[in-house]
């Protein structure tokens, strides 16, 4: 049915693209207003203790200062704690700002200066005088992990591990085999392109249109409205551009609180945008503690899995992802024991950074299973056909669909795999010891309830709405392929809107569920208006599709033909004529089936092939290739899921390489807080990239088969590298990033 | 960032009195880390002479046979020069490796000079440090110091200096040419940066008021023998973890002269000549290069996060030597070390 022009499954360009290289494209600092007054946040200079004083008058003094804003003179919010609990909340009491004098962790907004022009808050806000009175703070997880705990309360949508089976502890004593070491993924910050930034323009009744950085323009008018106490009808939140998020943009951050406290006390329009240092102080990847035991045969089948992850979080909320479960969901095993523990730390929550959990879990299970194959004398590959699983063993359900086979197979012989002698430091370039190293990657294919509206006028224009978000993954060009392809028409003769709260309820962006969520929602609404206008067609005197069904016919170039005889038509608008209307609208919603998710798991699966260079004597590496097979249902548009996998795997060579937030434990502070000091990886560090979408048949997730790309390209990414490294130079580092000094070591 | 004011001044005289007169004033020329850390307030002037028009941007033949670089020619023209690529090619390479194209666009050769420290603490005004605020301690050296200096290290700061063509600079025995209240004068490169001592807010011999006009490259014969290794934490656009400038004059089969300064581990560019002169009438041999690489490091001195970097620098030396003695040079386009 999806077929009229073809446009899915081809590569298309971005509808967006020529907005975005022309500038034409708006990001929320970028939006104007008329009187339009600048905030610029105050940090916290310590982690924990108590505000003594604060002293703005140097500030105030300041010709153009409007307003100092502290925890002493804020306007009064919401009492509750579920007021500020946005739709990604983890469990526990929000973070306020300015709530009261109390410090909680280092970089905590503590004033928000507001001026005519942003250089005269910037001035000013540097003449604040804040005194402290310091309490003991405690940011080492490895002095926090002592306490560490099982979350009492789970959050939403996150699965926790699975009961124990049988006697995972026993079954690794008895176990011939045995691979039992600790694993790190440094904490990261998620470090978008765009800072994150509030317009809030202020219009006259007091009504609030905010230009957030977001990914869920929703979820930050929900939180304004209840924080505020606002009818919703009073805040519209626009944000049709994201420049990047990765997950930094899933809870309203406190800049918009700020943004919109100020704009109502001052009743005027404010922009507050953070600096690049401020965007390390609030959320972030955790720093994970992994312990994975492994026990098999000499045959290198899992007799035992044990992990257990002791995760950072926050003293006010229990941050929570997934971390440990994909180990048994992986491989195949009897006795599985899995654990997953919380540790308070003096920080800000963490938040979901792509493929929360998933990147880091995956990361320490892969790299183990890299050891039990030299452990074993197994090839890597062969290791995990050995121990596959057709079902989610845990959850004792079938998968949706999994080409994981046809990942590895292709991928392999993409990548050369054959040609592998597995001995470590067995490949030289010159200087250069050369790696081949495999590893698997998983992520959820996650579909959620999500609204579209479509509306086709007589002129043949098709506009579909909904409130999700594109952060840049290709949202907007998919779902106008999808209402395309589904009505017949032209891309070009369709629009796409999205990013704004008015239009038809969306969840967030994120978990890689939009592709499946809007695009199902899409679909779903261009469909009733297909009906609608088949209706029509019929009704119209002298019709030619008097007696068909709609089954019989075919939508094409604005057109409804006899699929047997394409000379029988009729136009829409001469269809719209016959109703005797000039558009027809529908709006609908999609959900993910109940039935399905009652019988089966939904994941996506790719395997993930490094080629490493290592200059042993000096510790420097490069990753000269990486093949990524990725299998991950119906890929709506080729060339922009080929960037998100590309996206991810340069995250994935981040997190193997460089990818570090350092934090000063006697400061309790992120210190290397800026693009400099926090290495990602430029251009220098990337060589060829293949990547392969293997082809997998998948009906049973949403009509359409989409699982979604945004993450699956980071998971396996590091593990793969790091375990390259391993078969170049017979080193195995635990602890990611590989810098020099581990590799020197 | 504080309220500042700006004046284009119009001559060297001019430009050094508005200065001298203020203690405030800071001269402003491509202000791709002055800028930077005024935002941070980090430094926080109240008037800023821009100099960017004055006549300080030719590369000039000096009588001696050497190049005058004005001070505002900037990082581009100088890597780009075609006498600065035949003649000092170590120079033209150590700039290559520094920065991003965009930046080396608008940076001087004076200003590359006088680039402050990326010390995490130092750039954090919310945090104590002696260079920023005398007297309020040196976190980084019981804090993260995986970037800090093992060498020339005090009590109260173990920044590094940050430049890259400062290295060569310093291989080169470049000299900067300086104009004051009362005249010019010429500063070595090895007296040009400060170790931090007790006085760690002071990077420079330079006076406040001074303002440098060119840095002269004596006439040298390094274009055959040299290199440029710089080690960071991604293969480009970071800051030297340690870097080598290494040029050597070979005789036959014996190195005649040899020049090296290392980057990344000291709060200056450090040279050793007592190192340098072990080379002297020696046969290029790793295992010499080795001994000067003990010999310059015998006096350093690691913290927490840091002991890495003793040992890298080693090996970068022995590496750069390798490389100058045997006439490949690193690129600084391909990021595979020779």
């Amino acid at each position: 049915m999806l077929q009229a022009n073809g446009y899915i499954g081809v590569p298309q360009n971005r509808v967006d693209g020529r907005a975005k290289v022309t500038g034409a494209a708006q990001y929320a600092a970028e939006f104007d207003a008329p009187n339009l007054a600048y905030g610029i946040v105050v940090s916290s200079a310590i982690a924990k203790g108590r505000i003594t004083s604060i002293d703005a008058s140097a500030a105030l003094a300041v010709p153009g200062v409007i307003q100092v804003f502290t925890h002493e003179n804020r306007s009064r919010t919401a009492w509750f704690d579920r007021s500020y609990r946005d739709e990604t909340a983890p469990p526990g009491s929000p973070f306020r700002p300015l709530y009261d004098d109390a410090v909680v962790y280092s970089g905590q907004p503590v004033a928000l200066v507001v001026a005519e022009e942003y250089e005269i808050a910037a001035c000013a806000a540097s003449l604040v005088q804040i005194e402290y009175e310091t309490d003991t703070h405690l940011t080492d997880i490895d002095l926090a992990k002592n306490e560490a705990y099982a979350p009492p309360r789970k959050r939403s949508g996150v699965k926790e591990p699975p009961s124990p089976r049988g006697d995972a502890e026993e079954a690794f004593v008895q176990a011939p085999v045995k691979i039992h070491h600790e694993y790190r993924v440094a904490i990261e910050h998620h470090n978008p392109m765009e800072p994150h930034a509030s317009t809030v323009i202020y219009q006259e009744g007091g009504k609030l249109v905010i230009h957030d950085k977001t990914q869920g323009a929703q979820n930050s008018q929900s939180y304004v409205a209840s924080v505020f106490g606002l009818s919703s009808d009073d805040v519209q939140v626009v944000a049709p551009f994201v420049g990047g998020a990765f997950g930094s943009g899933l809870r309203p951050q406190y800049q918009l609180f700020l943004a919109v406290m100020a704009a109502l006390e001052l009743k005027r329009s404010i922009r507050v945008v953070l600096t690049r240092d401020q965007m390390f102080t609030f959320g972030y990847r955790p720093l994970t503690i992994q312990t994975i035991s492994l026990g098999a045969g000499p045959d290198g089948k899992l007799q035992s899995i044990m992990h257990d992850a002791i995760q950072t979080t926050s003293p006010w909320e229990d941050y929570q992802e997934v971390v440990v479960n994909w180990s048994n969901l992986l491989y195949h095993c009897d006795n599985v024991k899995l654990t997953y523990k919380l540790a308070q730390v003096d920080t800000y929550t963490p938040i979901d950074m792509r493929a929360p959990g998933a990147a880091i879990g995956v990361t320490a299970i892969e790299t183990a299973m890299d050891e039990l194959a030299y452990a074993t004398g197994i090839d890597p590959i062969e290791l995990r056909l050995r121990n596959y699983t057709e079902t989610d063993e845990a959850n004792k359900k079938g998968f949706t669909s999994k080409e994981l086979r046809a990942c590895y197979q292709i991928g392999a012989e993409r990548f050369g795999w054959s040609k592998r002698n597995p001995e470590p430091r067995s490949m030289r370039d010159g200087r250069e010891l050369v790696g081949w190293g495999m590893a698997t990657g998983v992520w959820e294919a996650i579909m959620q309830k999500t609204a579209a509206r479509a509306v086709l006028t007589q002129d043949g224009k098709l506009e579909v709405s909904s409130a999700t978000a594109d952060i840049g993954t290709g949202t907007y060009t998919i779902l106008t392929q999808i209402a395309a392809d589904t009505l017949g028409v032209n891309m070009e003769d369709v629009t796409a809107r999205i990013g704004d709260s008015s239009l038809p309820k969306s969840p967030v962006q994120g978990g890689s569920w939009t592709a499946a969520s809007a695009g199902s929602a899409v679909q779903t609404a261009c469909q009733t208006v297909r009906e609608k206008l088949f209706k029509y067609a019929r009704q119209m005197d002298d019709s030619p599709l008097a007696n068909a069904s709609i089954e019989q016919v075919t939508f094409a170039n604005g057109k409804i033909l006899l699929t047997n005889d394409p000379s029988s038509s009729v136009t829409f608008a001469q269809a719209m004529q016959a109703g005797g209307v000039d558009r027809i609208e529908a709006e609908e919603k999609a959900s993910p089936s109940l039935q399905t998710s009652m019988s089966y798991s939904g994941y996506s699966h790719s395997a993930v092939f490094a080629e490493v260079r290592v200059d042993e004597g000096l510790g420097i590496v490069r990753v000269t290739r990486i093949v990524n097979a990725v299998a991950a249902g119906t890929i709506l548009n080729p060339k922009t899921a080929r960037s998100q996998i590309l996206g991810g795997v340069v995250f994935g060579i981040g997190m193997a390489l460089e990818e570090e937030s350092m934090l000063d434990h006697n400061l309790g502070r992120f210190m290397n807080h800026s693009l400099a000091e926090y290495h990602v990886p430029v251009n220098a560090d990337i060589y060829d990239i293949d990547v392969i979408f293997v082809s997998e048949h998948e009906d049973k997730l949403n009509p359409m088969g989409v699982k979604g790309v945004g993450e699956i390209g980071v998971v396996g990414t590091a593990a793969a590298i790091g375990n390259a490294i391993y078969h170049a130079t017979g080193k195995r580092i635990r602890d990611y990033p590989i810098t020099i000094d581990k590799l020197l070591k | 960032m504080n309220r500042f004011s700006y004046v284009r001044a119009e001559s060297i005289d001019e430009a050094v009195r508005e200065v001298v007169t203020d203690p405030t004033a800071r001269f402003i020329a491509g202000g791709t880390n002055l800028i930077d850390l005024m935002k941070y307030n980090v430094e926080r002037p109240e008037r800023l002479i821009d100099i960017t028009r004055l006549p300080l941007n030719e590369i000039e033949e000096t009588d001696g046979g050497g190049l005058r670089v004005g001070a505002l020619v900037t990082n581009d023209a100088a890597a780009h020069d075609p006498r600065i690529q035949a003649r000092y090619p170590l120079l033209s390479s150590a700039i290559m490796a520094g920065a991003s194209p965009q930046l080396r666009n608008a940076a001087t050769t004076g200003g590359n000079l006088l680039q402050r420290t990326r010390c995490y603490y130092f750039y954090d005004s919310g945090t104590p440090c002696n260079k920023r605020e005398p007297g309020t301690g040196c976190p980084a050296s019981f804090g993260r110091n995986r970037i800090h200096a093992i060498l020339g290290t005090s009590n109260h700061c173990i920044a590094t200096h940050p430049s890259d063509m400062c290295v060569a600079l310093a291989a080169l025995e470049a000299v900067v040419h300086v104009a004051g209240p009362d005249g010019t004068r010429a500063i070595s490169m090895a007296d040009f940066h400060r170790l931090p001592g007790d006085t760690p807010e002071i990077d420079t011999n330079l006076r406040h008021g001074e303002m440098i006009l060119a840095v002269e490259l004596p006439p040298a014969d390094f274009g055959t023998n040299y290199t440029y290794l710089k080690l960071r934490d991604r293969l480009s656009y970071a800051f030297a973890l340690v870097s080598v400038a290494a040029a050597l004059r070979i005789d036959g089969r014996t190195i005649a002269e040899a020049r090296l300064a290392l980057g990344g581990v000291a709060h200056k560019p450090w040279r050793d000549s007592e190192a340098e002169n072990m080379l002297r009438g020696q046969a290029a041999s790793a295992e010499r290069f080795a001994d000067v690489a003990d010999y310059i490091l015998r006096d350093a001195k690691a913290f927490d996060d840091n002991a890495f970097k003793i040992d890298l620098a080693r090996r970068a030396i022995v590496t750069a030597l390798s490389q100058a003695a045997a006439g490949t040079p690193q690129s600084q386009t391909d990021k595979r070390i020779q």
